[in-house]
This record gives C-alpha cells, sequence and structure tokens, in this order.
C-alpha cells in the first residue's frame, strides 16, 4: 500500500496543474507547489475520500491564524502526510 | 420561481438529513426570456445550475441550523440534458456526497415530467454568514418555501 505521502502527492497532481515530479516531502502545499484555495478544497475533498477521513482544515487554519501553530505543521506535505495518518490511526482507534 | 430575482425554488417537498426534494414552476414570462431567447424562450442552463445549487444550498442550511452560509465554489460533472421552457414543473433534488470540515459536496438533480433535465456534483464553501442582513433574509425565505426539518 502507497504511503500516505505518496497517495497526497498524486491526489495533488490530479487535482492541480502541479506536477508529481514536482511535489516533495519538503514542499509547502501553498508556498511552494502554489495551490489555490479552490484546488486545496478539492484536494482535501479527494484526501476524506481516499483516507476515510475528516480533514479538519477549519481548525488547521484558525490555529495557524491565531498564531498557535506554525503553518508548516499542516502545510508541509511530510507533516501533511503524519497529520492524515494520525487522523486514520485515530479512526480505526 | 422568478428567474430575474434568482428566486429559484417555490416549494420544498420533503427533507430529510442528507436529502432534499423541492418544486418550481417556472414563468410563463420573464425579462430573462427576452435575450435568452428571442422568439424562443428557454430557461439559461446556468440558471438550472443555480437551482440545484439553491436546493443544495438549503438542505446545508438546514443541516446546520442557518449557522453558516453555503457559497457556491465549483460544479463538476455539469450535464444539461434537455431544454426547459416556460410552464415546465421542475422537481429538484439534491443529496449530500460529503460533509467536509468547512465545506460540503452534493449531487444534484433537475426532473420534469420523469424526464432527467440535468445534473451535476457541487461544492460549497461554508462560511461565516458576511451580514446578518443575509442570514435574516435566508431563514425568511426558507420559511416561505417551506423548509422545515422533517
Amino acid at each position: 500500500m502507497a504511503s500516505a505521502f505518496e497517495r497526497i502527492a498524486e491526489i495533488i497532481a490530479e487535482n492541480s496543474e502541479v506536477k508529481r515530479d514536482a511535489i516533495t516531502p519538503d514542499s509547502h502545499v501553498i508556498n511552494d507547489l502554489g495551490i489555490d484555495s479552490l484546488d486545496f478544497l478539492d484536494i482535501v475533498f479527494a484526501i476524506d475520500k481516499a483516507f476515510g477521513i475528516k480533514v479538519p482544515v477549519e481548525s488547521w487554519t484558525q490555529e495557524v491564524n491565531a498564531g498557535t501553530a506554525p503553518p508548516e505543521k499542516y502545510f508541509v506535505m511530510k507533516n501533511l502526510a503524519t497529520r492524515v495518518e494520525e487522523l486514520v490511526a485515530a479512526k480505526a482507534g | 420561481m422568478l428567474l430575474e430575482y434568482f428566486s429559484m425554488i417555490d416549494r420544498v417537498m420533503s427533507l430529510g438529513p442528507e436529502t432534499i426534494t423541492a418544486v418550481s414552476k417556472v414563468p410563463e414570462s420573464s425579462p430573462v426570456f427576452e435575450g435568452h431567447f428571442p422568439g424562443h424562450p428557454l430557461v439559461p442552463g446556468v440558471l438550472l445550475i443555480e437551482t440545484m445549487a439553491q436546493a443544495s444550498g438549503y438542505l446545508l442550511l438546514s443541516r446546520i441550523d442557518f449557522a453558516r452560509m453555503p457559497f457556491l465554489a465549483s460544479v463538476k460533472e455539469a450535464k444539461l440534458r434537455s431544454f426547459v421552457a416556460p410552464l415546465a414543473e421542475l422537481t429538484i433534488e439534491a443529496t449530500l456526497v460529503h460533509d467536509g470540515s468547512g465545506y460540503a459536496v452534493t449531487s444534484a438533480r433537475i426532473m420534469a415530467e420523469g424526464k432527467r433535465i440535468c445534473d451535476a456534483e457541487l461544492t460549497f464553501r461554508i462560511m461565516d454568514f458576511p451580514d446578518p442582513g443575509l442570514e435574516e433574509a435566508m431563514r425568511t425565505r426558507a420559511a416561505q418555501i417551506g423548509l422545515t426539518p422533517s
């Protein structure tokens, strides 16, 4: 089974104009890959479906905007993959 | 249905946690028909999509008890299958596909006389009401069309 990072990278390539080989573990989804908010919506929907979870984008964004979490925690690819794996594990109980 | 006022839903017929069915009757005349098209009035496809979006929007508003406002963000797989002329009686159905964080996806379609008119997958951003007047207007309009929890 593909890693969360690999699957998320595929999803981003499928739902935006970003080429798969441009996506690395250190890519910032917005700053480096240039994903706009509408493409990000499609990407989150695809991640939700692919992993059977509900990515809490709103609370993540609130944390970042409030300064209680750095953007990198959620929006750098390797960290995003880790967050998704945590959500999958939490759902599995 | 008042096309020029974007008042697309006449009546909610049924409402469940994840589905809504509404009806609308296309008016006999409208300024919209003066341009679309002269001598051959047809409901513009974009207004059929708007009709599906409004039905979906009322479903989403109901689910969150009007706490926030769904704004149409994307339209996918839209198929406009049949023309819609004045006096057509439309049945609009919308079903929740996914309830995400700050967004929702619905699948919607319009039927008339048992025939598929159009269908699409719609994505909405769910945002705070930008103005209290909009929330009040949405609640008022919802009550007018009979939007009540089942």
